[in-house]
């Protein structure tokens, strides 16, 4: 590690914590409905929102109804985002012609972006129309955005109500996400992205001439489209010639200032925010990094502010650190570490482990993206994460079979921990011999099944999906690796879908009819079979009623309260993978440095 | 029969045995299904056993020989888990045999009215029906549960209590409740029953200490759902490993993928085979302990819900001050030296055992220089306090010195024909509104004075209420003293808020004010007028010595009648679930150990890199999986007694209590099994097990 890469880190570090009290602070007060100078703006813009949708916003849900809410929304919306990916061809602003996208990529991706998840099994510059990237890409981001931040805030309403039976909204918290918090900032971000040089337009693709022409061989072709072989076996090739390229353009920076504040993910063009005119510039890089975690770290606060208790909130946020901090170490001093095959050949590995990373952002600020995005259920990337070494891509793998409980997805990554929070107090509170509490509500059976359900879930969808694709010939012929690496590769793209992520180690080649689908199937559980049970969770929670702390109440924002939570969610994620991540990234590494 | 002097050791020789062979009858699955955990151990030693059955025959990748070791060590997991719960039953079902050799039939002399003179019938104890009236005369054995209608005489309760000296029960007031069983002494009482056979207290108390009616509480049932989610992670991190040793085996070219065998001595390894094959131990020794402490809860979840009280409220007599009050001062009735009400008063207690009866000979010692004397050379006869009389005193030389409550000594001289002077009258009352007792002394029919009795705080009680209130649990004293007294006992003994002159309804309302904010409430009673309160609080426990109506209304009865029990029933109640918490970190903290002594194991021959996770040095792959699984049946053994016996609990913050348990149970667990699994792998090899 440079000291160099180590002062950025702690940059953005603290840039983070200082505005965590701010936004998590406005976002309380935007919940709790508080009047502000924006609320009045945009008054009359949610007021027509909940017209349209036939609402009346004093009329509160029980947990049943806003989980019911919840799904039919997000099942519309699926309906009218396959069709239209169905259906692009025939529809306008589509200057590049692209044809309706196949039926299983359109379920995949269809379910990735309701799902926030945002898994690309495609490229979005030779696939999708501004279109399809406007209406229905981007406003999932939004939306699914939304929905997390809305689910998290009726189970704080679960924590800080008493004996009722109804725990709010689902269409005002969902507005409310949208119009006062979401749109704001991405609108602030996008400009700021515009003025780095991020692409903003409608107009068709450039073709410009190469700066420097490219020589190189091409296989030879037979009339069938196979590779001509020699007589022993090898590929014939001829010279080609490159002299010009063709620049991807359109609608980027509205739809990626998005996709990083919403933990969505999802990149415009193929290579994420490698791509020059995703992020351009190392500042563009900081904010865009900054994004990822911005929300999520905030929520932290929002919640303690809710709840009428900050230390509680506070707490939250300093578990989450525990366990990401020491693993974002870990991936970079394993970045910046030479490789053992290049050192003998005399190659200066001083900058670390450069394949797969762009020269513009170096090792620590890979690492440092590497880690947020999977400790958020962000997914977004800067560096190919199928190119870091076998330690240094164990640790965003981690991040996400942890759950994406450390920092997670906006919302849902909040409740995630909470659910952990309650089995942490269920056990602590064993141990000190009462019946456990949690923010002076008593946690039962109920509430135990439940958070062992939003554990179980994804965990056994990793583990479910990996294990079919690494017996079945269509799972094997998607790996493009031999030996561990090919089997991390799998074990990647499940533990990215299950858990919501939606980053991959790009070479496993993921758009089949076989990944499309079972992925498709993991992103629905992972994200629905945890959103259910945490809102049965909370309405549960607001029907209890409230019990005064006392001096044999376990304190739940002590360091020993935070270590413990840090220490259960570690250890449930370590008991359920140790033995994959000893065949894939564990074995990698010990025959790597034998 | 109970004995509270000797407490039962925990590992008997007879319930031992008894113990060892239910641990074979509960192999049947049904029983096992009862607890996921240990049921999915079972059937991975049926299917390990199958799989040597095939060995024999089709030789596979592992050894007979290996499988059968694996197979047999299996069987021996759920037969200690087995064996933990037949010895925590053990004990019950010893104590109900006792029990039921006091359920004799006898035959009872049924009246036809509450009438000693009425006509008698003889009718066995089990014909006996509610509503029935019988006579119970010196030397019967009282046939049923019942009332006290008419009558007064001593019990011996022994039978029930455990302890010997004989209690008063007479009709009216709050010692009418007779239970059957228990034999009278002295005199004749008329009981009308109140229990039908079969549903008597003697029947709920052996089927308590049996576990036949034991339901699981609140937080074992959590605690359940908690343990299958893990074991379902489990079932699936396991399962999977086939799926990914087949890809690993196909990648490195090298190896075999893991055997069934392994792949099940794995899971039972990681599944929380030690707190799930605990579990039911710890609740019914939880139960058992209270039996120990002379305490029968009605319900599992009234011993649960004791450890998360709240706020006790505790009777000022007998709890927080001494039962016996003690002389603290003479008061001469107009026209009297004080040394001759002294004196007197020394006479009339020389012979009186009783604590109040000695305080009053101190008092006249160190305060009037009056020596002690002895009765016999003195010649005098003593009288004793009688229920009738409500008087004691002596007889000596014609004189008739007696002391006694004021309405008695005045019955005493109206008798004599004497005056009971107005002057007494008023200093007894103000006596009593000081909160204080007041005794008069007579001799003959002249009324002397009165001895003041004050309350003396029970030593250690203060500490124990501090103690209290670090775990958090607030003390109320109930009294029914004015104000002022009440302030004063509650300030010397340090509790921190009391209810004075109490009546039911304000103790009613006192429980549901405290409840209106969340608390949990425990209380002692014993009248009939008690009984409401009791009905309402969460942890009620009604005293053995009280009415029938309080008993029905608790949920827990004292057999000791001892007020200050309340305390520990909380700390039975707390250390119930810190042993379910404590064992069930130390149970998934020992899967990290596992882990490293089976994974390298599983995959040395396909990663041979893996060796470097070998890191307690295990010498075969078969004899770290076997070391493993030994250990994991062996360490249920060694915890049965702590499981028996409780974590050992000391009173402090939540903080404190969480802090020293997550270094001994969750630090412990995670170092204790690599040193267990290191040293039964050293002893496998010596013994060439594998």
């Amino acid at each position: 590690m440079t000291t160099n890469g180590i002062i950025q880190i702690i940059l953005y570090l603290t840039v983070l914590g200082l505005l965590v009290k701010p936004l998590g602070s406005y976002m309380a007060k935007v919940y709790q409905g508080e009047s502000l100078l924006i609320t009045r703006v945009l008054g009359p813009v949610e007021r027509l929102i909940y017209r349209l949708l036939g609402t009346r916003p004093e009329e509160e849900m029980s947990w049943k109804m806003y989980a019911v809410a919840c799904l039919l929304f997000k099942f519309a919306f699926f309906i009218l985002l396959f069709t239209l990916m169905r259906i692009q061809g025939i529809l306008p602003l589509n200057p590049q012609n692209f044809p309706g996208v196949a039926p299983d990529l359109s379920f995949n991706t269809a379910v990735s972006f309701i799902t926030n998840t945002n898994w690309q099994a495609y490229g979005g510059e030779s696939t999708m129309s501004y279109l399809t990237q406007m209406s229905g890409l981007a406003v999932q981001n939004f939306v699914s955005a939304a929905q997390g931040m809305a689910v998290l805030v009726a189970l704080i309403r679960g924590f800080s109500r008493r004996t009722t039976s109804t725990i709010g909204n689902f269409w005002v918290d969902l507005t409310r996400s949208f119009l006062y918090i979401l749109l704001p900032l991405s609108l602030i971000m996008a400009i700021i992205l515009v003025s780095q040089g991020v692409v903003q337009n409608l107009s068709p693709y450039k073709t410009v001439p190469l700066v420097q022409t490219i020589n190189y061989d091409n296989p030879k072709m037979d009339a069938n489209g196979k590779a001509v072989l020699t007589s022993d076996g090898k590929p014939v090739t001829e010279p080609a010639k490159a002299t010009e390229q063709s620049l991807p353009l359109g609608p980027a920076a509205s739809q990626i200032a998005i996709k990083q504040l919403g933990t969505n993910g999802g990149g415009f063009f193929n290579v994420n925010s490698a791509h020059p005119y995703e992020n351009p510039t190392p500042f563009s890089n900081f904010l865009e990094m900054l994004a990822i975690l911005l929300i999520p770290a905030a929520l932290c606060y929002t919640f303690g502010r809710m709840i009428g208790d900050r230390r509680q909130g506070w707490a939250l946020l300093a578990a989450m650190a525990v366990i990401f901090i020491p693993l974002l170490f870990f991936c970079y001093s394993s970045e910046q570490a030479a490789n053992p095959f290049l050192s003998p050949l005399g190659i200066d590995q001083s900058g670390g482990n450069m394949e797969g990373k762009e020269l513009r952002f170096g090792v620590a600020n890979s690492a440092l993206w590497a880690t947020a995005t999977t400790a958020a259920s962000n997914g977004s990337v800067n560096a190919m994460h199928d190119s870091f070494s076998p330690l240094g891509g164990l640790a965003p793998m981690v991040l996400m079979q942890l759950g994406e409980v450390v920092f997670g997805g906006v919302g849902s990554g909040l409740y995630g921990l909470l659910a952990f929070a309650l089995v942490a107090v269920f056990i602590s509170g064993l141990m000190v011999g009462r019946t456990p509490e949690y923010l002076g509500k008593k946690i039962e059976a109920y509430e135990v099944k439940m958070a062992a359900i939003v554990i179980l879930v994804p965990c056994c969808f990793v583990l479910l999906g990996t294990a079919i694709a690494s017996v079945t010939a269509d799972g094997i012929a998607g790996i493009s690796n031999p030996g561990p690496h090919g089997f991390s590769q799998v074990l990647y793209a499940f533990s990215s879908m299950a858990n919501n992520n939606g980053s991959a180690f790009a070479g496993l080649n993921a758009n089949t009819m076989f990944y499309n689908t079972l992925g498709g199937i993991a992103m629905l559980f992972g994200r629905f079979w945890t959103m259910i049970p945490i809102l049965a969770i909370a309405g549960s929670l607001a029907s209890k009623k409230y019990v005064q702390p006392s001096a044999g109440t376990l304190p739940t924002h002590t360091p020993l309260f935070i270590l413990f939570l840090a220490s259960v969610v570690i250890i449930v994620g370590a008991l359920t993978f140790f033995p994959t991540l000893g065949l894939g990234p564990i074995a990698e590494h010990l025959m790597l440095y034998k | 029969m109970i004995n509270k002097k000797k407490k039962s050791s925990l590992f008997d020789g007879r319930i031992m045995k008894r113990a060892l062979i239910d641990s074979f009858i509960k192999l049947n699955p049904l029983n096992q299904l009862r607890n996921p955990v240990m049921f999915v151990v079972e059937v991975g030693s049926i299917l390990t056993s199958l799989l040597f059955v095939q060995s024999l025959f089709v030789p596979g990748a592992e050894s007979p020989w290996f499988i059968f070791s694996i197979s047999l060590w299996l069987w021996a997991t759920v037969l200690f888990a087995n064996f933990a719960e037949a010895m925590a039953e053990g004990r019950g079902k010893a104590q109900a045999d006792a029990l039921r050799g006091s359920r004799k039939d006898v035959n009872a002399k049924k009246l036809s009215e509450p009438k000693q003179d009425a006509g008698v019938t003889p009718v066995p104890s089990s014909q006996l029906r509610k509503g029935d009236y019988v006579l119970v005369e010196p030397g019967d054995i009282i046939p049923g549960d019942g009332e006290v209608v008419a009558g007064v005489a001593s019990v011996n309760e022994s039978a029930i209590t455990g302890e010997s000296a004989p209690v008063i029960r007479e009709s009216g007031g709050d010692r009418s409740a007779v239970t059957g069983g228990t034999i009278v002494l002295s005199d004749w009482i008329i009981v009308q029953i109140t229990a039908n056979p079969g549903e008597t207290f003697l029947d709920r108390m052996i089927s308590m200490v049996e576990g036949a009616k034991r339901q699981k509480t609140p937080n074992e049932i959590a605690l359940d759902i908690l343990l299958a989610g893990m074991t379902i992670i489990f079932l699936f991190a396991t399962a999977t490993l086939l799926p990914f040793s087949m890809f690993s085996v196909a990648a490195a070219g090298q190896g075999n993928p893991a055997t069934i065998v392994v792949l099940v001595s794995l899971l039972v390894c990681l599944i929380p085979t030690t707190i799930g094959g605990l579990l039911s131990a710890i609740g019914i020794a939880g139960m058992d302990r209270l039996i120990q402490a002379n305490v029968i809860a009605t319900s599992g979840r009234a011993v649960e819900a004791a450890g998360d009280v709240d706020v006790l409220l505790l009777d000022k007599t007998g709890t927080i001050t001494l039962g016996n009050r003690q002389a603290t001062a003479f008061i001469p009735a107009k026209g009297r030296e004080i040394n001759a009400v002294a004196d007197t008063a020394q006479l009339a207690s020389l012979a009186d055992e009783t604590p109040e009866g000695r305080s009053i000979v101190v008092l006249a010692k160190t305060e009037y220089g009056i020596r002690e004397r002895d009765i016999t050379s003195l010649g005098a006869k003593f009288i004793p306090f009688s229920a009738q009389t409500r008087m004691s005193g002596v007889d000596l030389n014609g004189r008739q010195i007696r002391k006694g409550a004021a309405d008695a000594v005045a019955a005493f001289v109206t008798s004599k024909g004497g005056v009971f002077p107005a002057d007494v009258t008023v200093t007894v009352d103000e006596v009593a509104r000081e909160g204080a007792t007041p005794l008069v002394v007579t001799d003959g029919k002249d009324v002397l004075g009165v001895i003041r009795l004050n309350d003396i705080v029970k030593g250690g009680i203060r500490e124990r209420f501090a103690e209290l209130r670090k775990m958090g649990i607030s003390t109320v004293m109930i009294t029914g003293d004015n104000p002022m007294t009440a302030a004063a006992v509650a300030a010397e003994a340090g509790v921190d808020d009391f209810l004075a002159q109490a009546t039911p309804e304000t103790k009613l309302a006192l429980i549901r004010k405290h409840q209106a904010g969340g608390k949990l409430v425990a209380m002692t009673g014993d009248g009939t007028n008690d009984a409401p309160a009791l009905a309402q609080a969460d942890v009620a426990v009604a005293m053995n010595t009280g009415t029938q109506a309080a008993k029905e209304a608790g949920n827990m009865v004292d057999l000791d009648s001892n007020p200050t029990k309340l305390i520990e029933i909380v700390e039975i109640g707390k250390q119930l679930l810190m042993t379910r918490g404590t064992l069930a970190t130390f149970s998934i903290a020992n899967d990290v150990a596992k882990y490293f002594a089976i994974l390298p194991a599983v995959f040395i021959a396909t990663y041979p890199q893996m060796a470097v996770l070998n890191i307690m040095g295990l010498q075969t792959p078969q004899s770290a999986i076997l070391s493993a699984v030994i250990f994991n049946a062996v360490i249920i053994i060694a915890l049965i007694p702590l499981a028996l016996r409780g974590v050992t609990y000391r009173p402090g913050g939540a903080g404190i209590v969480l802090r020293n348990n997550i270094l001994i149970y969750g630090v412990g667990g995670l170092i204790v099994p690599f040193i267990g699994i290191k040293l039964i792998d050293m002893l496998v090899n010596f013994l060439h097990l594998v």
